[in-house]
């Protein structure tokens, strides 16, 4: 008998005694507020808890993001910046330094920083979203760079995690992001950067 | 009660199994004040933080239901779910291995990595690979394993063994993590200080250029979801986001009680196991893939490794709905006192006591479920809602009833238990043993206490003090007080 069959084998004598399907009782808070669906509380509760894990976020209108856009990464002293297929050509249009993709792990390693958009961006715990659809680009994309910023239009921002998750797509590879990358192994006191990016910096489009 | 057909995880392979008697190892824990003073500090400011994530929100007991529920799900059909989860992550363009035991997993790894000509990997933290020793199995075989997570790296670098679920390295300070990267790090900066940040800095140099050319990688996996293939893993550093993207082969080891049904589920999950484990609304960053992508070739190897054998017992399964948050560790007063060591499996406290010797079955690890002073902590703070203290008293009785069918003739425990029970099953035979008891006074007159009991009983007084038995038994006092009572009722 293969392992296979051996461990299903005893997963049905060890589970015989177990009747019926049990009922899940979710009697928790369902999704409720999800895409296009944000009013200006939850917007200023999605910057409220971003801002809380050390992001920095931003707000401006449609017309104003190439010019926030580049000047949050002037500020950061980010010269060469990735600009993924898909990411809309007038935001990225003051990007001095704008560099396209293909890239290869050791070209995104040599990059300053990435802009990105998002999939979905959850207020209650202040998470954003990447799913590598249009203007995210890969995962590596927004991972070896040391700086990430990411545009969220406000229609992207739902409710809670049980919003996003209904938002989301399971067969695309998805990556949560909640502050920059941090650690609490020493002593259990959190230290924002590690691996991944150091800074992340979020700006909010009003739609 | 034994369960017949349902192999452990074998023995001399991973780390599952006590070292030392519990007594000894935590007693030996006990004298390191530097040691308690380091878990004194980390549990203190975890439990703070986690009371406060918890607090705000409004439906944490519905979620915890509703988490328990879909876990005893999983456990109930787990057949299913698992040819559900395997026809769909091979869909997606990857394969699925099956691995009885520990020894099985370790053997798929190591072909798989051989396969690939590598003999280097990078690893995300995992507890099912430490749990079956895939480091020290893949060294054996040529292959070098590099720890990525911060404080397995710590531990690793100081080869040392992992004392917490989730902060492998907690019971080291900021001193000593200085000083293991000083003396094992070539490339950390000789004036390194011990500011946290600092230390984290250091790390991120070394460990960057073998991300940037790392070829294969072994992670574990928090979800997997049967009805998409979706695996899921949560961390903070980025280290598991380098693991998981870059290498261009991805194997993936999880115990087979991960799944979980649908992907609805994870909005359960993902509130609950944040909150519970580094009390954050959301930890830093989650990864989320269905099979291969992005050009990967991906493995998933499925472990039993004592886990039917710990679902066979109705008392005992339970304790495979944990999602390895460990809060329960960081409320344990026993816990917090020995640390993780003491416990000698990867899993420490509460819940180690209760899945440790279930996994490896109760006579590898016979003291651990005696490990608690069952006050019911960890119940409260286990997000699924194990009951570990009447686990614990179950195991109790597997333990006592392994020993006396190993026994030849009646253990000196079961011979006191059976005396006991023929002395308190009659009055008068009772009233008289309370009374021979007062003979205990002439112990205690130094002390006013008694420090040292005689013969067999002195294992009773080896760690704790007994009360001077009372001049007079309470029976005694009762029967006098009637007596006074009803003479100033007569005048």
């Amino acid at each position: 008998m293969s392992a296979r069959e051996e461990m299903l084998a005893r997963i049905r004598a060890a589970t015989a005694d177990i009747g019926g399907r049990p009922e899940v009782p979710r009697r928790y808070r369902p999704a409720s507020r999800g895409p296009g669906s944000a009013d200006e509380a939850l917007v200023g509760l999605f910057e409220e808890r971003a801002s809380d894990y050390r992001a920095t976020v931003r707000r401006c209108a449609a017309g104003e993001v190439a010019r926030v856009i580049a000047d949050a990464a002037a500020g950061r002293g980010a010269q060469r910046i990735g600009v993924p297929d898909g990411f809309p050509t007038e935001w990225s249009a003051s990007l001095p330094g704008a560099v396209g993709p293909p890239l290869e792990i050791a070209a995104l390693d040599a990059l300053d920083g990435v802009v990105t958009t998002v999939a979905v961006a959850i207020a209650e715990t202040g998470t954003i979203v990447l799913d590598t659809g249009p203007g995210q680009g890969s995962r590596a994309f927004s991972l070896v760079p040391d700086y990430h910023l990411a545009v969220v239009r406000t229609g992207q921002i739902v409710g809670a995690v049980p919003d996003a998750v209904a938002a989301l797509d399971p067969a695309r590879p998805l990556t949560w992001i909640s502050g920059p990358s941090a650690t609490s192994d020493i002593e259990l006191s959190r230290v924002e950067g590690v691996h991944g990016p150091r800074t992340l910096d979020i700006v909010i489009v009003t739609d | 009660m034994t369960f017949l057909g349902m192999p452990t995880a074998p023995r001399g392979v991973g780390q599952l199994r006590q070292e030392a008697p519990f007594p000894v190892a935590a007693a030996r824990a006990l004298d390191d004040s530097q040691l308690r003073r380091n878990l004194r500090h980390a549990t203190s400011t975890i439990r703070a933080k986690r009371a406060a994530a918890v607090a705000e929100v409004p439906d944490w007991a519905e979620l915890r239901a509703a988490g328990a529920a879909i876990k005893d799900d999983v456990l109930a059909h787990l057949d299913r779910y698992l040819l559900q989860l395997e026809q769909q992550v091979t869909a997606h363009g990857g394969t699925v291995h099956w691995a009885g035991d520990a020894n099985e997993a370790n053997q798929i790894v190591t072909g798989l990595i051989r396969t690939t000509g590598q003999s280097s990997v990078v690893k995300v933290k995992s507890m099912a690979t430490q749990e079956i020793g895939l480091n020290e199995a893949l060294a054996a075989a040529g292959i070098e394993a590099t720890e990525t997570d911060l404080a397995e790296l710590i531990v690793q670098l100081g080869h040392d063994r992992p004392s917490h679920i989730l902060v492998p390295a907690i019971h080291r300070n900021r001193n000593q993590i200085r000083d293991i990267f000083l003396r094992e790090m070539p490339d950390a900066p000789p004036n390194l200080s011990d500011e946290p940040a600092e230390l984290a800095a250091a790390a991120r140099a070394h460990l960057r250029r073998k991300f940037l050319a790392a070829q294969v990688a072994v992670s574990g996996a928090n979800f997997a979801i049967a009805e998409t293939g979706t695996l899921a893993v949560v961390e903070s550093e980025g280290n598991g986001r380098m693991c998981l993207t870059l290498p261009r082969t991805l194997i993936t080891v999880m115990g087979i009680e991960k799944i979980l049904p649908a992907w609805r589920d994870l909005e359960v999950f993902l509130q609950l196991l944040p909150r519970s484990s580094t009390a954050e609304r959301m930890n830093p960053y989650t990864s989320m893939w269905a099979g291969a992508v992005e050009g990967q070739d991906f493995h998933l190897v499925l472990l039993d490794n004592g886990r039917t054998a710990t679902l066979a017992d109705p008392r005992g399964r339970a304790a495979l709905r944990c999602i390895r948050c460990s809060a329960c560790l960081n409320v344990c007063p026993v816990y917090e006192r020995t640390g993780g060591h003491a416990y000698g499996s990867v899993y420490p406290g509460p819940i180690g006591a209760v899945l440790s010797p279930q996994l490896t079955g109760v006579a590898d690890n016979p003291d651990l479920p005696f490990a608690s002073t069952l006050c019911g902590a960890c119940y409260d703070a286990c997000p699924v809602a194990i009951d570990i203290p009447a686990m614990l008293v179950h195991l109790r009785s597997r333990v006592v009833d392994d020993k006396v069918a190993h026994h030849r003739g009646p253990t000196p425990e079961a011979a006191a238990m059976r005396g006991l029970a023929w002395t308190m099953s009659d009055p008068r035979r009772w009233a008289w043993a309370l009374r021979a008891g007062r003979a205990g006074r002439l112990l205690g007159r130094r002390y006013g206490r008694i420090r040292h009991l005689p013969g067999p009983l002195a294992a009773w007084t080896s760690s704790r003090d007994l009360p001077r038995p009372p001049r007079q038994t309470f029976r005694d006092w009762w029967a006098s007080r009637d007596a006074d009572g009803e003479r100033e009722n007569r005048s």
